[in-house]
C-alpha cells in the first residue's frame, strides 16, 4: 500500500460489526485502514507519519444515512449535492443513499451517472442514490431496474410516496428479485394520508387540523408483507413510526421474510406535542405520532426490530416551511443532527453505544449491500471521530445545509462530530472554539 | 390402421396426450415434408371435406398454414373472420358454433383470444375441432410443428435440454411445448423475468431461471417466444433496451448454450425485442424458416387424422 500515512492514537475504537470497543489507535495507508491496535508507537512507524490525538474521543465508522433528500438535480436553491454533501461530513456521515425524487427523478440511467459525477466533483461524503421504481415516480410502470441497478442504483422506491397500486407493487418487488434488488417503500396508504396532515387524535381536533389515521403505516405495511411473502423481493420499510407496523414488521422477520426497515430521529425524539401551536418545523410525513408509538420506536430500536436509524433528511428553504400549517412541505433536515439525536438513545440507557452505532452504520450499509460502515483492516477509511462528552444546544442557523428547517434547535445536546474522514480523507474538522 | 393411431376426436391440446399420439402425428407429418417439396403436392384425401378457419383472434400464418394444408389435402377450405363479423354483432361463441355446425364441417380450426374458449365451441359441434390458440393455454400444432423441426434436425426429442424464452406468462405456445417436450422425454428449462413466469411453472415440469447465462447452459434448442408491444413499456417490464440487455438472444448470451444449439422463435419476431437480427438470419442455427414449413405438414397430419373418413379413427373419445 502507498500513499498518505496517518496514526489516529489512542481513541476508544467502537466497531459495531466487529463488537470492538476498546481503546487503540488506527493507521491508515492512503484510503484504507491499514491496522488497528493499541500502544502503537509513532517512532516505530518512521517520519512519514501524520500522529492525530485522539484520547479521549470516540472513533467510529463513518456513518451511513440510507434516506437522504438532496434536491438535485432540480431544486439547487433549497440544497444541493455540495451542500448537503457540506452537512453530511458536519454529522459525521461518510456514505449516504439519496431519494430519487429530484427534477428530473432518477429513473433513467443517465441522472445516475449525473450524480455520481456531481459526487466525484464534490468529493465529500460518498453518494449513492436510489432509482425511482416506477416512471416519472407515477406508480404505473416499471423503470429500467436492470440497467439502473447495473449503474449504480443501490435500491429502488418512489421516494417520498408510497407504491399504491397493489398490482403495481408486486410486479415492482417480482421485477426487482429478478436482479436481486431491494424495494423501499413509504410506508402509508396514499387514500388515508391524503386525508390530512398530522395524526388524528386529539391534538389534530383541537388544533382543528385534519387527522391522518395512524394506521394508514401499517395497512401499507402489512399489505407490503404479504407481497413480500408472494414474491421473495428484499423489502425495506421507511421511517417507521408506529408500534402496529413495528409488530407487523417483527412477525414477519420472525417468519423469516426478508424484510428490513428504519426510523428516523423525530420518530424517536419527538411526539406529537411538538407541533405545539401550529409549528410548520414539526410537520413530517409521516406525522410525529402519539407518545405510545415514540415508545414502540425506542423498544423497536432497542430490540433490533428496527434495523437502521437514518436521517430522512428533506430539507426545505423559508417559503415551503412558513406558511399555514396546511399549506407548508412535509420534512425537516436531519444530516447534523443525525448523531447528537441517535446518541439520546443511549444517554437515556435504552441502548448501549455500540448498539445505537450498529444502526447507524454497518446495519444500513449491509441492507444496501455496501462494504462500509465497519473498522478493519482493508476496509476503506471512512469514520467519524467525536467527543461523546461534549455538551451545547442544537443551533439550527448553524447547519451547513441551504436550509434550516429542523424542530430541533435549542435542544440540549451531548456528542459532537469532531473529525469526518473518508477514504483516509479529513472532509471535516471541527474549528477550535 | 396402425398400432399406435390417434384415438382422439379434436387436438384441443399437447396435454393429456401420450407419445405414441405424438409420435404417430410427426411421423405422419414427415411423409408430407417430403411431399411439399415436390412440384406435384397435392392429394386427394379430403375430397368433399370441409375445412372452416375460424379465426377470433388475428392472424396471418397460423391461418394461412392451415388453409395450405387443406388444399394440399383436397378439401375445400372457408376461411371465417369472425372478430370482424360476428362477434361485433354481438352473437355469442356458441350461437356462432351452432351456425357453423349447421353447415356440416368436417373440420373446424378455431382460434380464439380467451383460454378454454375452443373446447367450449368443440363441445357443442359434431365435427373435429383442432385449437389454433386459445388465450394463453394451449396451440398443439405449434407445439408439433416445433417437435418435427428439432427431430428431423438432431434425430430424436427425448434425452435434449430445452430452453424456453421469454413471456411464458403470456404463452399458449410455451404451455403446449412444455407438455410436449416433457412427454417425450426432454428437459425443459424457462428463462424469464419473474414478472413473465405464471405462478408454480415449475409444477408443469420446468427448470426455472431468470438470467439467460445460467438458463442456456448446455441446452440443445434455444426457444425464444414473442413478447407483445403492449407489454413492454413498463407494465411487465420496463423497456425493449432493457429487455433486449437482459433477455433479448444475441451471440453473447447464446455462447452458454452448446455450440450446435439451434434457434426457434414461433413468429412473429420482434427484432432487437426479444431476438437480434443476426442470430435470427443465422442459416447454420436458426430454424425458424424450417418452423413454417414444418407447420403445414403437421397440420396435413392433423387434418388426415381427424378429417378422413376412417371408422378406425374412432370418435369414442372427445
Amino acid at each position: 500500500m502507498s500513499g498518505l500515512r496517518r496514526l489516529f492514537r489512542g481513541a476508544r475504537l467502537i466497531d459495531p460489526d466487529s463488537g470492538l470497543d476498546r481503546v487503540g489507535d488506527i493507521i491508515v495507508v492512503g484510503e484504507r485502514i491499514a491496522a488497528i491496535g493499541h500502544d502503537i508507537h509513532a517512532e516505530d512507524l518512521g517520519a512519514d507519519i501524520e500522529v492525530v490525538e485522539c484520547s479521549g474521543l470516540c472513533l467510529a465508522p463513518g456513518l451511513v444515512d440510507m434516506r437522504v433528500q438532496l434536491r438535485e438535480p432540480g431544486a439547487e436553491h433549497i440544497e444541493s449535492i455540495e451542500s448537503g454533501s457540506q452537512a453530511a461530513a458536519a454529522g459525521g456521515v461518510t456514505t449516504m443513499a439519496a431519494l430519487p425524487n429530484t427534477e428530473p427523478p432518477v429513473d433513467d440511467v443517465s441522472v445516475v451517472e449525473f450524480l455520481a459525477r456531481r459526487a466525484r466533483e464534490v468529493r465529500l461524503t460518498k453518494i449513492h442514490t436510489y432509482a425511482a421504481a416506477t416512471k416519472g415516480l407515477k406508480g404505473k410502470e416499471l423503470t429500467e431496474i436492470g440497467l439502473l441497478a447495473a449503474n449504480g442504483a443501490v435500491g429502488f422506491t418512489d421516494g417520498v410516496k408510497a407504491i399504491a397500486d397493489a398490482l403495481v407493487m408486486r410486479r415492482v418487488l417480482s421485477y426487482a428479485r429478478t436482479f436481486d434488488q431491494l424495494v423501499v417503500q413509504h410506508p402509508e396508504e396514499p387514500s388515508l394520508g391524503s386525508a390530512g396532515e398530522v395524526t388524528e387524535g386529539e391534538i389534530a381536533t383541537r388544533l382543528g387540523l385534519a387527522g391522518i389515521t395512524p394506521a394508514a403505516e401499517v395497512i401499507m405495511v402489512e399489505r407490503d408483507l404479504r407481497l413480500v411473502a408472494v414474491t421473495g423481493a428484499r423489502y425495506h420499510a421507511a421511517h417507521v413510526s408506529t408500534a402496529a407496523a413495528i409488530e407487523a414488521i417483527r412477525r414477519a422477520k420472525t417468519q423469516g421474510l426478508p424484510v428490513t426497515c428504519d426510523t428516523a430521529p423525530p420518530y424517536f425524539a419527538l411526539n406529537e406535542t411538538a407541533i405545539g401551536d401550529y409549528r410548520t418545523f414539526a410537520k413530517l410525513s409521516p406525522p410525529l405520532r402519539c407518545e405510545h408509538d415514540r415508545q414502540a420506536v425506542v423498544a423497536a430500536l432497542a430490540d433490533g426490530t428496527i434495523d437502521a436509524i437514518a436521517s430522512d433528511h428533506a430539507p426545505w428553504d423559508q417559503d415551503s416551511k412558513r406558511l399555514p400549517f396546511s399549506s407548508a412541505s412535509y420534512g425537516i433536515v436531519g444530516l447534523e443532527t443525525l448523531l447528537p439525536l441517535s446518541l439520546e438513545l443511549c444517554h437515556n440507557r435504552h441502548m448501549s453505544l455500540i448498539d445505537v452505532l450498529r444502526r447507524l452504520t454497518v446495519a444500513p450499509a449491509r441492507i444496501l449491500g455496501l462494504g462500509v460502515g465497519r473498522l478493519a483492516a482493508g476496509a476503506p477509511a471512512d469514520f467519524v471521530v467525536f467527543d461523546p462528552r461534549a455538551k451545547y444546544r442544537i443551533d439550527t442557523d448553524r447547519l451547513r445545509s441551504k436550509s434550516k428547517n429542523a424542530p430541533f434547535d435549542g435542544r440540549p445536546a451531548q456528542g459532537r462530530v469532531e473529525l469526518t474522514v473518508v477514504d483516509g480523507r479529513t472532509i471535516f474538522e471541527r474549528a477550535a472554539a | 390402421m396402425q398400432p399406435h393411431a390417434y384415438r382422439h376426436r379434436h387436438l384441443l391440446g399437447i396435454e393429456g396426450l401420450t407419445p405414441e399420439d405424438i409420435s404417430h402425428v410427426l411421423d405422419l407429418a414427415d411423409t408430407y415434408v417430403e411431399m411439399n417439396r415436390q412440384a406435384e403436392k397435392k392429394k386427394s384425401l379430403l375430397r368433399g371435406r370441409t375445412l372452416i378457419n375460424c379465426f377470433f383472434e388475428n392472424s396471418t400464418r397460423t391461418r394461412t398454414s392451415f388453409e395450405v394444408a387443406g388444399k394440399r389435402l383436397g378439401a375445400d377450405v372457408i376461411n371465417m373472420a369472425v372478430a370482424v363479423s360476428s362477434m361485433r354483432k354481438g352473437e355469442t361463441l356458441i350461437d356462432t358454433a351452432m351456425t357453423l355446425n349447421a353447415m356440416h364441417p368436417d373440420v373446424l380450426v378455431v382460434r380464439h383470444p380467451e383460454s378454454g374458449a375452443v373446447q367450449l365451441l368443440s363441445e357443442k359441434v359434431d365435427c373435429a375441432v383442432i385449437n389454433a390458440g386459445d388465450g394463453s393455454h394451449e396451440h398443439p400444432t405449434q407445439a408439433l410443428l416445433d417437435a418435427l423441426t428439432i427431430r428431423r434436425r438432431k434425430g430424436k426429442l427425448g434425452g435434449l435440454t430445452v430452453a424456453i424464452c421469454g413471456d411464458v406468462l403470456h404463452s399458449r405456445v410455451a404451455r403446449s411445448n412444455i407438455w410436449l417436450l416433457n412427454a417425450m422425454g426432454a428437459r425443459v428449462r424457462v428463462v424469464a423475468p419473474r414478472t413473465l413466469l405464471p405462478t408454480a411453472v415449475e409444477h408443469l415440469g420446468v427448470e426455472v431461471f431468470h438470467d439467460m447465462a445460467e438458463g442456456l447452459a448446455d441446452v440443445d434448442i434455444v426457444m425464444m417466444l414473442r413478447l407483445q408491444q403492449e407489454r413492454m413499456h413498463g407494465s411487465f417490464v420496463p423497456s425493449t433496451r432493457e429487455y433486449f440487455h437482459f433477455f433479448g438472444l444475441d451471440y453473447d448470451k447464446l455462447k452458454a448454450a452448446k455450440p450446435d444449439a439451434l434457434i426457434m422463435h414461433p413468429g412473429p419476431m420482434n427484432r432487437g425485442v426479444e431476438i437480434g437480427s443476426e442470430v435470427a438470419d443465422d442459416i447454420d442455427r436458426s430454424l425458424i424458416r424450417q418452423q413454417v414449413e414444418m407447420g403445414v405438414a403437421v397440420r396435413m397430419a392433423c387434418l388426415e387424422l381427424l378429417a378422413r373418413d376412417d371408422p378406425g379413427n374412432g370418435l369414442a373419445l372427445k
